[in-house]
C-alpha cells in the first residue's frame, strides 16, 4: 500500500480526475449533496386530506432531482384510482368500511412494494411516500416496512385549521380531481368535506412523547411554524431547509435573458460583451412591458456580466447583481463561434454533443456544476414574491427546468430565444408558462444536437445545427 | 419616481464601467459611480436584533458566538452583546450566587442597568456602526425583560428574532459547566467543587421566574426553540432571509466532539516553477509528502474518518496516498486566478501591473480579471463549512487560498487577515473545538517544500517599481 504511486486520468467528459485502475475509492460530488449515502430515504407525508400533502410531495421531489437526487413520489390515492371502479362518493373512505378498508391497506402495500423496486432496481435514492397515514397502525407498518430493508425514514405532517386555507386547497386541485369529474362543484365540495370527517374520526398527530425518536418536521397553517425532530443527515436537513422556505402565496416569476449582444450577432459564445442596438432595444421594451404589469414590489436580479446590467439599466428600477447568475463558464472556449470550436477541438465538440448536460468545457463549467452554482439563487427565489430575472441561455434553462420539472437530458436543449420574456404562475400542481415575445428581431442562439456525435464525425455533420450569425 | 421619470430613465439607460478592484459593472453617471446593490446576504434595510433566551449553562453563549462567527465570515456584520460581560464591569469582583438572588435588589438593579447599556450599545452599533445583526447574549428569562426589548427594537426599527435553549439533561449541563464555568472571571480562585455548587445555586435562582417561549403566548413572535442540544426544534414565524439562514445553521451545528484535519495537497509541479493556480500533479517531494500524510492519519486512529478533495488532480494525488475513500468537491477548486492562471508573480507585474498592485491593495476583495476573489471563494464555500458543521472527523485536502477561508472561520480571522493567514504546504492543521472556540495544533510532516507565500509588499501603489512589487515574492525555480 506504501509502495502506491496511482496514475490518474481525467475523464475526457467532465474532466474528473480518477484513478487508472478501477479505485473504489473515491466519489464524485456532482450535485452539492454527498455521494456516500448508502441507505435510501422513505419520506411519508401525515396529514388530513387537503392539507397540502400532494403538493409537498411533487415540489420536494421537484426540487431534489433537480439538485441531483433521483427522487421519485408514489401517490396511494392513485393505487386506489387504479384499483377501484370510478369514485362514488365520501362512503369509500368511512372507518366502518371493511370492503373499503382491505383494497384501501392493500394500495398501500402495493405501493411500498413499488418504493422497494424503485430503490432496489432504478437507483433512486428519495421515494415520497404520499398518502394520509394518519393511524398509529398504519405508520408502524410503514415503519417496519423500512426497518426490515434498511431505509431511512423521515415524516412529513401538514396541520392546518384554517378553513379558508382548506376551501383553497379543495378549489385548486380536488374540484379537477378525477374522482370529481363530471360532478356539480357544489357537490363535489360537500362530498370531499364529507370524506375528510371520515379521516378526522382515527387521526392519530405525531406525538412530541411517543414519537421522540422518529425523525419528522411537523409544519402548521402553511409555515408559520416547524416543529422539527431528529433530523438525521444531510438530505434530511436540505429538504427541512427547502420546506422552510417555501411558501403559497400568489406571485409571478419573469424570466428573460438580456438583450441581443455584439458577441450573439457574431455567433460567439461567452464573453462579457455589451447589448447590441438592437438588444438596446429590447431593454427598453422590456422595460415598457414590465410597467404594463403593474408588478407589485418587483425584484429585479441580474448576473454580474454587463448586457444583463444594461438590460435591467432599461427598466429604471433598482435591480440587485448575483455573480451566481453569471453564464456558464465555456473555458477554454470561451468567445469562439462554434466553428472555431469545431476546428481546434473537435473531440470536445463531439463529447458535448453525447452528454451535454454533465459535459465540462476544459477550464470551465458543465451544466450540473451551474444547478450546483444556482441552488442558492432557485433557494431564494422561493423565499421571495414577484421577481423577474435578467439572465443567459444556459442559466435560464437551468431555472426553467427547475419550475417546469425537466430532466437532465431535456435541460440543455430548452428554448430560451432572445428577447422573449416566460412569465411563471404557480398554479395547482406546477406552474404555468406564457411566452412573450417583445417584438424585436434577434440571432437565434439555440443549437439542436446534430444527428451525429461521434468522435469521427465529418466537420459539416457537426456544424449543421448551428445557428446562422454574421 | 413619477412616470416621466421613468420614461426617462429608460430611454437613456446609463452608462456603465467596470470598477477595477472588484471587476464589477456598475453605472456611471458625470463622472461619478451610482451605487447598485450587489447581492449581499443581507439585502433588507432593517438591523436584526438576535436575542438568547435560557437558564445559565444552556449554550447562550456558545451559540452567540458561533452564530455570530458565521455571520462575519459570510459577510453580514455582526457583534454579540454579552450582559454578563458588562455585569462584570459594573460589579467588579463577584462574591457568589446570592448576588443572582430574585429577592437581591440591588442585584437586580444593576442587571436591570447593564441590560439597558448593553442595549444603547446596540443601537449604536446598529444604527451609527454600520452593523447588521445584533445578538444580545443575556438569560432573557422572564416575558417582562423580552418585553422591554421587542418595544426598544420596534422603537428602533430592529427585526428581532429570539434564540432560545432548553436543555434538562444533568450530563449535558455538567459539562458546559466544566467547560466553560469553571474558567469563568466570576471563578478565578475557586476550585472545581465550590465553582460546581456556586453555579448550580445560581441556576437555581433564575428557574422560579423563568417564563419559556410559550407556542400561544409568543406566537407572534419570530423564534427558534432549540431542544436537548438540537434534537428537536420549534421554530416560529421566519420573516427574511437572515432569520432563515439562521434557522438553517443553528439546525446544523452541534457538539459531538471531534476534530477537523486542514492540509493543502502536496507540492505540485507549478509549485516549484512559482506558478500560480493550473492543473499539475504533485512533484517528487509532493508524492513523499503524499505517503507520510497517510502514514499520520493512519497513526491518528481517528474513528469513521471523512476525506474531502477538490476536483484537481494535485489534492486527488494526495488523497489517493491516504488510502481512504474521498468525496470530490468541485467547491474546494483553488481560487481561479482568471488571465493570471499558470503565471509567476514576475509576470504577472509585467503584464498587469496595475492588477497586481490593486491585488495588494484590497487582496480580500480583489477579483482576477475572468477570475475570482477571496470573496467569491467564501461564498463558493458556505456549503462546505455547513457540511463541515454537520459532520465529525473530516480531512480536508485542498488549496492555499481555499485553506485560507476555511481557517478564517474556524479562528474568526477578518476580511483583512484572511488572504494572509499562513497555510504552508506539507503541514497539517488539526483543529478541535474547545469551549468557545478552536484549539489548533500545527503538525508538519518533515517533508521539505517551496514557501508559496507572499507577503503584502510595503508600497502597494500603481506607481510603484516593479522591485517594489516583487519584494515578498518568494524564492522558486
Amino acid at each position: 500500500m506504501s509502495q502506491r504511486q496511482t496514475k490518474l486520468t481525467q475523464n475526457p467528459l467532465e474532466k474528473i480526475w480518477i484513478p487508472s485502475m478501477s479505485s473504489k475509492l473515491y466519489r464524485r460530488r456532482g450535485s452539492s449533496v454527498p455521494q456516500f449515502t448508502n441507505s435510501p430515504t422513505m419520506i411519508v407525508m401525515v396529514g388530513l386530506p387537503a392539507r397540502g400533502k400532494t403538493y409537498i410531495s411533487k415540489k420536494l421531489t421537484r426540487y431534489l432531482n433537480w439538485i441531483g437526487v433521483p427522487t421519485k413520489v408514489f401517490n396511494v390515492g392513485q393505487y386506489r384510482r387504479d384499483a377501484t371502479q370510478s369514485y362514488k362518493s365520501y362512503e369509500f373512505f368511512r372507518p366502518d368500511n371493511q370492503e373499503a378498508m382491505k383494497i384501501r391497506k392493500a394500495c398501500a402495500i402495493a405501493a411500498l412494494k413499488d418504493v422497494c423496486a424503485y430503490f432496489m432496481q432504478e437507483q433512486g435514492q428519495v421515494a415520497v411516500f404520499d398518502a394520509t397515514n394518519t393511524t398509529i397502525e398504519r405508520r408502524e407498518v410503514i415503519l417496519s416496512f423500512a426497518k426490515e430493508n434498511g431505509y431511512k425514514i423521515f415524516f412529513i405532517e401538514s396541520l392546518c385549521d384554517d378553513p379558508e386555507i382548506i376551501a383553497e386547497n379543495i378549489k385548486q386541485v380536488k374540484l379537477s380531481s378525477p374522482d370529481y369529474a363530471g360532478c356539480d362543484k357544489e357537490e363535489a365540495v360537500a362530498d370531499f368535506l364529507k370524506r375528510i370527517e371520515c379521516y378526522k374520526v382515527t387521526y392519530i398527530s405525531l406525538n412530541d412523547e411517543k414519537d421522540r425518536s422518529l425523525s419528522y418536521i411537523k409544519i402548521f397553517n402553511v409555515g408559520s411554524r416547524y416543529l422539527v425532530n431528529r433530523v438525521q443527515d444531510h438530505i434530511q436537513s436540505r429538504i427541512v431547509y427547502y420546506l422552510m422556505n417555501i411558501h403559497v402565496a400568489p406571485r409571478f416569476i419573469y424570466l428573460t435573458r438580456h438583450g441581443e449582444s455584439e458577441l450573439n450577432l457574431v455567433g460567439r459564445i461567452g464573453g462579457d460583451s455589451g447589448l447590441s442596438p438592437r438588444g438596446n432595444k429590447f431593454a427598453s421594451a422590456l422595460g415598457g412591458y414590465i410597467r404594463s404589469q403593474c408588478i407589485r414590489d418587483l425584484k429585479v436580479w441580474t448576473s454580474h456580466m454587463k448586457r444583463t446590467i444594461q438590460t435591467a439599466e432599461g427598466l429604471g428600477v433598482p435591480y440587485e447583481q448575483w455573480k451566481a447568475l453569471n453564464e456558464i463558464d465555456a473555458g477554454v472556449c470561451e468567445e469562439m463561434t462554434y466553428e472555431e470550436i469545431q476546428d481546434h477541438y473537435p473531440e470536445e465538440f463531439a463529447l458535448r454533443d453525447q452528454n451535454k448536460y454533465r459535459y465540462r468545457y476544459p477550464k470551465g463549467e458543465s451544466y450540473e456544476d451551474l444547478v450546483q452554482r444556482l441552488e442558492p439563487v432557485i433557494m431564494e427565489l422561493e423565499r421571495q414574491e414577484n421577481v423577474l430575472v435578467v439572465c443567459h441561455q444556459a442559466v435560464m434553462r437551468c431555472l426553467l427546468a427547475y419550475f417546469l420539472d425537466k430532466s437532465a437530458a431535456e435541460l440543455p436543449y430548452l428554448k430560451c430565444p432572445l428577447h422573449t420574456v416566460l412569465k411563471l404562475t404557480p398554479v395547482a400542481y406546477g406552474c404555468k408558462v406564457e411566452s412573450i415575445f417583445l417584438n424585436i428581431e434577434a440571432v437565434n442562439t439555440h443549437r439542436d444536437k446534430p444527428v451525429n456525435v461521434d468522435v469521427d464525425r465529418e466537420p459539416e455533420e457537426a456544424l449543421l445545427t448551428v445557428p446562422d450569425h454574421i | 419616481m413619477t412616470s416621466n421619470e421613468y420614461h426617462i430613465m429608460a430611454t437613456s439607460p446609463r452608462e456603465l464601467t467596470q470598477n477595477p478592484l472588484k471587476k464589477i459593472w456598475m453605472p456611471w453617471k458625470n463622472g461619478l459611480f451610482v451605487h447598485i446593490l450587489q447581492r449581499r446576504v443581507c439585502m433588507t434595510n432593517c438591523p436584526t436584533l438576535i436575542v438568547t433566551v435560557g437558564l445559565p449553562a444552556r449554550g447562550k453563549t456558545y451559540i452567540s458566538k458561533k452564530l455570530t462567527r458565521y455571520l462575519n465570515w459570510i459577510g453580514v456584520p455582526t457583534k454579540e452583546f454579552n450582559v454578563g460581560q458588562y455585569r462584570r464591569e459594573c460589579v467588579k469582583i463577584y462574591k457568589s450566587f446570592e448576588f443572582f438572588h430574585p429577592d437581591n435588589e440591588e442585584g437586580l438593579k444593576i442587571r436591570r442597568q447593564c441590560a439597558l447599556t448593553a442595549l444603547n450599545d446596540v443601537c449604536q452599533y446598529l444604527t451609527v456602526e454600520g452593523g447588521q445583526v445584533a445578538v444580545f447574549d443575556a438569560t432573557n428569562t422572564t416575558r417582562e425583560r423580552r418585553g422591554t426589548i421587542t418595544r426598544f427594537a420596534e422603537q428602533k426599527g430592529f427585526k428581532v428574532f429570539f434564540v432560545e435553549s432548553v436543555c434538562e439533561d444533568p450530563d449535558v449541563i455538567a459539562e458546559n459547566i466544566a467547560q466553560v464555568k469553571l474558567g469563568s472571571p466570576d471563578y478565578i480562585d475557586c476550585n472545581t467543587e465550590e465553582v460546581i455548587e456556586d453555579f448550580m445555586k445560581r441556576i437555581k435562582c433564575y428557574e422560579n421566574s423563568y417564563q419559556p417561549l410559550d407556542d400561544v403566548l409568543d406566537r407572534d413572535l419570530s423564534y427558534i426553540k432549540i431542544m436537548d442540544v438540537g434534537r428537536r426544534y420549534l421554530v416560529n414565524r421566519v420573516l427574511d432571509h437572515i432569520q432563515s439562514r439562521i434557522v438553517y445553521y443553528l439546525m446544523n451545528i452541534h457538539i459531538t466532539p471531534r476534530s477537523i484535519y486542514l492540509c493543502r495537497h502536496g507540492e505540485s509541479d507549478l509549485n516549484v516553477k512559482g506558478r500560480i493556480g493550473g492543473d499539475s500533479g504533485l512533484s517528487g517531494r509532493g508524492k513523499e509528502f503524499a505517503k507520510c500524510l497517510g502514514k499520520f492519519i493512519q497513526e491518528q486512529n481517528i474513528k469513521n474518518l471523512k476525506v474531502w478533495t477538490s476536483q484537481m488532480k494535485r489534492t486527488i494525488q494526495t488523497a489517493e496516498a491516504v488510502a481512504v475513500p474521498y468525496e470530490q468537491w468541485n467547491a474546494l477548486n483553488e481560487i481561479d486566478a482568471g488571465v493570471c492562471e499558470e503565471m509567476m508573480y514576475e509576470e504577472i507585474q509585467v503584464h498587469f501591473p496595475v492588477e497586481f498592485s490593486l491585488r495588494d491593495q484590497d487582496k480580500y476583495r480583489y477579483r482576477y480579471p475572468k477570475g475570482e476573489s477571496y470573496e467569491d471563494l467564501v461564498q463558493r464555500l458556505e456549503p462546505v463549512i455547513m457540511e463541515l458543521e454537520r459532520q465529525e472527523n473530516v480531512l480536508v485536502i485542498c488549496h492555499q487560498a481555499v485553506m485560507r477561508c476555511l481557517l478564517a472561520y474556524f479562528l474568526d480571522k477578518s476580511a483583512e487577515e484572511l488572504p494572509y493567514l499562513k497555510c504552508p504546504l506539507h503541514t497539517v492543521l488539526k483543529l478541535t473545538p474547545v469551549a468557545y472556540g478552536c484549539k489548533v495544533e500545527s503538525v508538519w510532516l518533515n517533508v521539505e517544500a517551496v514557501n508559496t507565500h507572499r507577503d503584502r509588499p510595503e508600497n502597494v501603489d500603481i506607481s510603484r517599481m516593479p522591485e517594489e512589487a516583487l519584494f515578498t515574492v518568494p524564492a522558486h525555480q
